[in-house]
């Protein structure tokens, strides 16, 4: 029945008004308005990646990379930041590998799943929020005054393992879960107790994870600055460093100091030091995905 | 005990077949079920089994006799506990928390559960297959060796994986392909493997788990002929909702069902001909007949 | 090998139990550093305010920690460091749902393969890299350029406008996690009576993530908070109360790596200053932390 049946002469009145171009075009504008984001982030890593490399390219040669820092840019090198990076990296994956997967095989296989284990839990996923620097004053009264390691690659070392602690034990707890239970139960039907069946079954299924995970936080680790810049990595370090004592620089804190000089030419060199970081950052990523691809070669599932 | 001689039994549909010329019955309730007898040896003993998951019981006061190098079959609907049963013979159970059992499961008249008792001793024994296929993400060889090597194999590991391969009935699928993943094979030729790893460590019994409900029909023909073959070697008890299956391979088969009470009992136990063609029970014989489950 | 007989005897070896004990501690790491850092600061803050009164410390707006006189009130350093934080959510929380959004609902596989790595890689930039965009790129070419001489070298939005970067694949991630998660029926029951995809994600999909939205923008806001190498560069070293973004001032993380790298003898006070500091920092982001993971369990809408 319509209206005009009702009231004869009057207009019918429709009762929705869907306006559905309007409506389509918000959506469209919306659209839009997402691809712009994406659209400013990419060019901000354009710019950013442009910017360096402009800056940085022209100094980067191989005196550069073998020499030792200088008040003259053009003197200037990085072979103490590089070694120094390379040695705390090292020593950083050393301390960390096993004490990571070690605790994040405690909380899958052998924790009961009680309140304790669930402590223990959110208080790794809370260590993982604190700001790093925090980490820096810890290992500065920690390491380098009680220990009494002073400040040394070693402190720098420990230093960082705790920073990145948190973040290799939850990606290798991701991965710990992540292995199907029947892989668990063949180990044990075939007599294996609870150990030989973490190490011959469940480690090396887990292990592509856990190796990713361990990569990339490493890779995190060689960018880091501020935790040791607190305990005692040098702004101005002119000789290789030796690990156990003494002075030491690593790459990120080596382009603090120059990028905080207002000549040009130092902002050159730090831009040059920023591409063999980014260098490096993009060997460690590459790996992770080999090692994954290889590691993982026989897993289905 | 009544001793029956096969050829009054009519033919069989498996083509393989080995039976024993003389069959022991175990009726239900029976209990003497002992080492006297010369054939059909006991080698596993339930006795007034019950089974708890926490406050639930999942199985209640299940006697069972399994004979020595004969095929056992546990058949019944499902929930009514056959998994929890055989899971409790090799102590798989024991990875479940709060778990528990009363009643006494005697292997060789040890007592499995007995305070002094290594879980994982008992599965050395107790071998196990599994419903879905489960190789390791290792090569066809790994596979084979993990059980011999965890379990400290002194001789030649080579052969003992071509041999447990040969007796899996997959050597010659994978002579070729040892180092390729055991995940690439096929399910049948997986739970094969499964099979072969399990044999490699020696058990006395193997025990399945629905092992071929995840197969397509030419697998599930293929292993059910590997374990005619096995049997001589090792005793076999398997669960299986597929009652042809049961009837088709199985010695002596136990029908369990569930209670009102939600726990599994055993309704009727006996030789697979009997059960299958003249039940003592009219719930068995309504199960088998397919009125229900 | 045959097992006929065998004993079955528990043989547990001590091995076993030897290396549960081992796995333990590895696993107890994580609680002996919080509760260390805790000690740490608290003690270090403490033995600071036995030299400088902590009222004066809560409630002073003027921050001299180099230059005589000294003082000692905490909030320029407090303020600086929410101005940059502030204005990196300004940045970051339209960015990173826009993104979130777009990878959600709208993007193909393909774009989610080219899109994905852009974030990626935006987040695992080194801070200091970050840092140095700031002072060499964003200051002189985007800021100058239109702000003039009302801005100078050192500034707090350029500093924020990095760390807004830095931020916006957090927001991000987690926000487009929750926004998959919303179930398909929910948003099928919408389409159902005409709404556009549009109205769909503001009305349905939106509300439903809230949870996983908020806690993403207070976890990255608590990011913010702690970041350092991006802003000690850029913001600069005078504190000052201040609300005005195109002005230096310095942020609490700025602070403590001005005095850990000087001169500054340790058990002096202006040492010690960095330990309060510090914990005021770290007070900070532990609250938001605990704060994100409330949200998220509180709002958690039973699906």
């Amino acid at each position: 029945m319509t209206a005009s049946t009702l009231r004869p002469g009057a207009p019918a009145q429709p009762r929705f008004e869907p306006e559905l171009a309007r409506r389509k075009l918000t959506g469209t504008l919306f659209y839009g308005a997402c691809l712009a984001a994406i659209g400013i982030l990419l060019m901000a890593l354009l710019l950013l990646l442009y910017d360096v490399l402009s800056r940085g390219l022209p100094w980067l040669d191989w005196d550069f990379i073998t020499g030792v820092p200088s008040r003259r840019p053009a003197n200037a090198g990085l072979m103490p930041a590089l070694i120094g990076s390379i040695q705390i990296a090292l020593m950083v994956a050393l301390f960390t590998f096993p004490t990571g997967v070690a605790a994040a095989i405690y909380l899958t296989e052998y924790a009961a799943d009680s309140r304790v284990t669930r402590i223990l839990r959110t208080n790794i996923a809370n260590l993982a929020g604190v700001p790093s620097i925090i980490y820096g004053i810890f290992g500065l009264a920690l390491f380098v005054r009680i220990a009494g390691f002073g400040f040394t690659v070693l402190s720098g070392a420990l230093t960082l393992t705790l920073l990145i602690l948190p973040v290799v034990i939850i990606a290798s707890f991701e991965a710990l879960k992540a292995v199907p239970d029947a892989q668990r139960e063949g180990a044990y039907a075939l007599g294996a107790s609870r150990w030989q069946m973490v190490r011959g079954a469940l480690l090396p299924a887990a292990a592509p994870g856990i190796m990713t995970g361990l990569i990339l936080a490493m890779a995190r680790a060689i960018g880091e600055a501020a935790p040791l810049l607190l305990v005692g990595a040098s702004v101005f370090v002119t000789f290789v460093p030796n690990p156990l004592n003494g002075a030491y620089t690593v790459l990120p804190v080596q382009v603090y100091q120059w990028a905080g000089r207002p000549q040009e030419d130092f902002q050159g060199i730090a831009a040059a030091a920023i591409i063999v970081i980014l260098l490096l950052m993009l060997f460690l990523n590459a790996l992770a995905l080999i090692v994954r691809v290889r590691l993982s070669r026989h897993i289905q599932w | 005990m009544n001793v029956v001689e096969l050829s009054d039994a009519p033919p069989r549909e498996s083509s393989t077949d080995r039976r024993d010329p003389a069959i022991h019955i175990a009726v239900a309730g029976d209990r003497s079920g002992g080492a006297e007898d010369a054939e059909g040896q006991t080698v596993i003993e339930l006795r007034d089994l019950s089974c708890f998951y926490g406050t639930f019981r999942a199985v209640r006061d299940v006697s069972i006799s399994v004979k020595k190098q004969q095929i056992t079959a546990l058949i019944g609907p499902s929930g009514c506990g056959k998994s929890t049963l055989i899971r409790t013979i090799n102590r798989m159970n024991d990875l479940v928390p709060n778990y528990r059992i009363e009643g006494t499961v005697l292997l060789d008249g040890q007592d499995l559960f007995a305070r002094d008792v290594d879980p994982v001793a008992v599965r050395r024994r107790v071998g196990m297959v599994f419903q879905k296929p489960n190789p390791f993400p290792k090569t066809v060889w790994e596979n084979v060796a993990f059980g011999p090597k965890i379990n400290g194999y002194k001789g030649d590991l080579n052969e003992l994986v071509e041999r447990s391969l040969r007796r899996a009935a997959l050597w010659d699928d994978v002579k070729d392909k040892l180092k390729q993943s055991g995940m690439a094979l096929s399910g049948g030729q997986q739970q094969r493997l499964c099979i072969a790893r399990t044999i490699a460590i020696e058990p006395e019994v193997i025990l399945m788990d629905e092992p071929c409900s995840a197969l397509d029909p030419r697998s599930t023909l293929q292993i059910e002929q590997l374990m005619a073959e096995l049997k001589r070697d090792y005793t076999i008890v398997i669960v299986t909702h597929n009652m042809q299956q049961a009837a088709r391979a199985s010695d002596t088969t136990v029908f369990l069902t569930m209670g009102d009470d939600r726990a599994g009992y055993v309704v009727e136990q006996g030789e697979t001909l009997e059960i299958f063609t003249n039940p003592k029970q009219q719930l068995t014989e309504d199960y088998v007949s397919g009125r229900f489950g | 090998m045959t097992s006929a007989a065998r004993p079955m005897t528990r043989q547990r070896p001590a091995s076993e139990r030897v290396i549960e004990v081992l796995l333990f501690l590895a696993a107890s790491v994580g609680v002996l550093t919080t509760i260390g850092i805790v000690v740490v600061l608290a003690v270090q803050t403490l033995e600071f305010f036995l030299q400088v009164s902590p009222i004066e410390f809560l409630t002073g707006t003027y921050w001299s920690a180099s230059i005589r006189p000294y003082a000692w009130g905490v909030l320029p350093l407090i303020s600086g460091t929410l101005l940059v934080a502030g204005i990196a959510l300004i940045v970051a929380v339209p960015l990173g749902l826009l993104a979130a959004v777009l990878l959600a609902e709208y993007a193909s596989t393909r774009q989610r393969n080219a899109i994905k790595p852009i974030l990626e890689t935006l987040a695992g930039i080194p801070t200091i890299v970050l840092g140095f965009f700031a002072i060499n790129f964003v200051t002189p070419n985007l800021l100058k350029p239109i702000f003039g001489d009302a801005i100078g070298t050192f500034n707090a939005l350029s500093g924020g406008i990095v760390v807004g970067l830095l931020i916006t694949p957090l927001i991000a991630s987690i926000s487009e996690d929750s926004m998959s998660a919303v179930p398909r029926g929910m948003r099928e029951g919408a389409y159902a009576m005409g709404a556009t995809k549009f109205e769909v994600v503001r009305k349905v999909v939106f509300p439903a993530a809230i949870s996983g939205i908020m806690a993403s923008i207070i976890l990255a806001a608590s990011r913010a908070i702690g970041e350092t190498m991006a802003v000690v560069l850029a913001v600069g070293t005078s504190p000052n109360l201040t609300l005005n973004p195109l002005e230096s001032t310095q942020t609490m993380t700025a602070f403590i790596v001005q005095i850990s790298t000087g001169d500054t003898p340790q058990g002096s006070v202006q040492f010690q200053s960095l330990f309060a500091v510090a914990a005021v920092l770290f007070t900070m982001t532990l609250v938001l932390n605990l704060i994100s993971n409330r949200v998220v369990a509180r709002f958690r809408t039973a699906y």
